[in-house]
């Protein structure tokens, strides 16, 4: 009945701490996907034999600084006859969705601050991947209220396509991740890390499933060759049609961050997240000490990352986009059955080893 | 159906080999495509700090000329305006007073000369026709206007920079065509 | 009142006028929305038995996939409020009886049932994966196994339903 009882129980440092990370790692994303949409306009510059934008600072560096003063002066058009607070809670619900799978991503392993050890993973939950999986699997709200509340048919065309496609896929994934499960046995993102450190990365031993998780990966954040929501020239921009200022820019926005941390979420599964390849942690620690160590497995980490973020802008400058039927045939018959087998497998394979190779 | 020309090519409808229908192999094909692009050089000239060089034969805005003493040399015979394929120059004629004597070669000159740059297409003919070498197409563009009227230019737009008075701008509006004035285009 | 409670009484009531909201609102959308927030807040109470396992599945397979398919099917049909037809009073005489009686029916169960047994506190781990897991794979593993080869099966039949009559294939 005390509420000073209440926040006496409060570990303050823990929530400082947590607090602190939280800023750093929705800022960092921020920041990332600010120059997500530099780097790819380079990137396709380069593919394209052009220059890219280079006008805003040198080699137009301030360009991303620019285009968000531009979009935040842009006005805010809100359509007649449209639903205002969903129309308001479409981009709202994309981002929000988008920021929040960072939350479980293990930066790097610990630093030890202030007589502390303050572990580089907000959140280190038990269901891990499955909080990732249930968040992507809620990202699909924000384009669908948002494609709905615009009152406009190729809106909600792209709206359409957004969900079939994305919870078709979501099976996909999901089963192509099983099968890394049955190999972990954990569902801890950072327990994953610590494994592959000490062995084998994972997409050794999952080439198959790394693969199938990356083309759904592709078609959940809705990057080329899977972009028919928001098809420019078929669907005039799809769900974000209707969409001005910065509300559209939180869409564009969300597009950006989901890559970057699908990108994290890759690196973590599948190649090792923080660890540092052909180097043996322990040694490191002794001689440049935890923070330093951690420092490094960070960048690292992003290095990694920004791999994945160039992979799915080089698969967009090159790769066209998919004919609504071919996207669901793939989905379906293809990558579903792919995954199934590969579950088998690695099951077989898992009982195997288990019967030391008898059957 | 008769085949129109003997260069009709069949189109190949068929079905796919496994290889040909598992995709990836074509996909990066064409991923290594775009990766070696990234590293071909850019044709691109960044314009407002490099420009390209006009070719001899460019035909720009026109000018109305000086001899090396800054008088004008037109005496609005008007064959240019004649020649105008698409009648965009008019001109009024006017007697040379004693003491302009350095303002006008001979005894009569245009006191008003016009060229309407919205009709204007640029064929060169005006300067043909020009027995006395007073117009020229120069190496610059016409540049925008806000209004109709702003295109509507005149002897003050039209002028060749004094030779005397301005030297550096006689010479850049004369252009590189006073070094070889053989390099027209038209004659050959 | 400890954390716990505090978010527990704040779940309740979120999912209390969620569902209110699911019934009242004229637009089956806002319907389906409403029925979204009241996922959320049982995912929530799910959290507070510490069962976070079931949780993030509730969310994953209600939240994000069925009622996106709801979604989906109610905006393909574009049902607006005005649309909704204008239901007769002995329609809703009866909904309001069999409600009732539905009501007290659960009451007279909840009234006898042994209230020491039957709730979990918070702080126990049988929501946990591991647990649920030994749980599944010892002592339910018939059912568990049926019920995923019923599952493995409706997958396979959508897939089979997604394929093509090979006989209409056009031949260009």
């Amino acid at each position: 009945m005390h509420l000073n009882h209440i926040f006496l129980l409060i570990d303050w440092a823990l929530f400082i701490e947590k607090l602190v990370l939280i800023i750093v790692v929705v800022m960092g994303s921020l920041l990332v996907a600010m120059y997500s949409t530099y780097a790819e306009r380079k990137v396709a510059a380069f593919m394209q034999d052009r220059v890219g934008p280079n006008r805003a600072g040198p080699f137009g560096i301030l360009q991303p600084v620019a285009d968000g003063v531009k979009l935040f002066f842009k006005e805010e058009i809100v359509p007649n006859f449209s639903s205002k607070f969903l129309f308001i809670l479409g981009p709202c619900l994309a981002m929000l969705t988008a920021m929040m799978i960072g939350a479980v991503i293990p930066w790097g392993d610990k630093i030890h601050l202030f007589g502390r050890d303050i572990s580089l993973q907000i959140a280190d939950v038990n269901i891990g991947i499955l909080y990732v999986f249930g968040i992507v699997s809620l990202g699909v709200y924000g384009i669908m209220i948002g494609g709905w509340a615009s009152n406009n048919k190729f809106s909600l065309l792209g709206a359409m396509r957004a969900a079939s496609q994305i919870v078709s896929y979501e099976l996909a994934m999901g089963i192509s991740l099983i099968a890394l499960l049955m190999i972990t046995g954990t569902l801890s993102l950072n327990e994953m890390v610590v494994q592959q450190k000490d062995h084998w990365w994972n997409i050794f031993k999952q080439p198959l499933g790394f693969l199938i998780f990356l083309i759904c990966a592709f078609a959940e954040t809705n990057r080329t060759p899977f972009d028919l929501p928001e098809a420019e020239n078929e669907l005039i921009g799809g769900y974000h049609a209707e969409y001005s200022s910065m509300k559209l820019g939180f869409y564009l926005f969300s597009e950006y961050i989901n890559m970057f941390l699908s990108g994290a979420v890759m690196a973590t599964l599948y190649f090792g997240g923080y660890d540092i390849p052909f180097v043996n942690d322990a040694n490191l620690v002794h001689n440049i000490g935890v923070n330093w160590l951690a420092i490094l497995e960070g960048t690292v980490f992003f290095i990694k990352i920004c791999c994945f973020i160039f992979l799915f802008m080089w698969v967009r400058w090159t790769v066209p986009r998919f004919r609504y039927d071919q996207l669901m045939n793939l989905g379906w018959k293809i990558l579903l059955p792919l995954a199934l087998f590969n579950m088998l497998v690695t099951g077989a394979l898992i009982l195997l080893k288990q019967n030391h190779w008898h059957f | 159906m008769q085949a129109l020309t003997n260069r009709i090519k069949p189109v190949s409808r068929k079905p796919m080999s496994i290889w040909e229908r598992m995709y990836l192999p074509a996909i990066f094909k064409g991923m290594t495509i775009t990766f070696s692009h990234m590293f071909k050089k850019v044709p691109t000239i960044r314009y407002p700090e490099k420009t390209r060089p006009f070719s001899p034969v460019f035909r720009g805005l026109q000018i109305l000329n000086r001899d090396e003493e800054g008088r004008e040399n037109c005496t609005a015979c008007g064959l240019c305006a004649v020649a105008c394929p698409a009648e965009a120059i008019t001109m009024e004629a006017a007697e040379r007073k004693p003491g302009e004597e350095h303002l006008y070669r001979e005894e009569k000159y245009a006191a008003k000369y016009e060229i309407n740059m919205l009709r204007c297409i640029f064929c060169g003919l005006c300067e043909e026709a020009c027995p006395k070498d007073a117009v020229y197409l120069s190496e610059t563009f016409a540049p925008a206007n806000y209004q109709r009227k702003g295109f509507i230019y005149g002897k003050e737009n039209l002028l060749i920079p004094h030779p005397k008075e301005d030297p550096e701008g006689f010479a850049k509006a004369r252009g590189s065509r006073a070094a070889h004035p053989e390099g027209h285009g038209n004659e050959h | 009142m400890g954390i716990t409670q505090i978010l527990f009484w704040f779940l309740t009531i979120l999912a209390l006028v969620a569902a209110i909201g699911v019934i009242s609102s004229k637009n089956p959308i806002y319907s389906v929305l409403w029925l979204i927030v009241v996922f959320f807040a049982i995912s929530g109470h799910y959290i507070l038995m510490n069962a976070q396992f079931l949780a993030i599945v509730n969310i994953i397979v209600y939240a994000g996939a069925i009622m996106v398919l709801f979604l989906f099917v109610i905006m393909l049909m574009n049902l607006n409020a005005e649309a909704e037809p204008v239901k007769n009073v002995y329609m809703k005489m009866a909904g309001i009886i069999s409600g009732l009686t539905l009501m007290i029916v659960l009451v007279a169960a909840l009234s006898h049932s042994d209230v020491q047994n039957t709730i979990i506190r918070p702080g126990t781990s049988i929501g946990l994966i591991k647990n649920l897991g030994k749980a599944l794979f010892n002592q339910y593993v018939v059912p568990f196994e049926i019920s995923s080869v019923l599952f493995l099966s409706a997958m396979i039949g959508a897939i089979m339903l997604g394929k093509k009559d090979p006989v209409k294939k056009i031949s260009l």
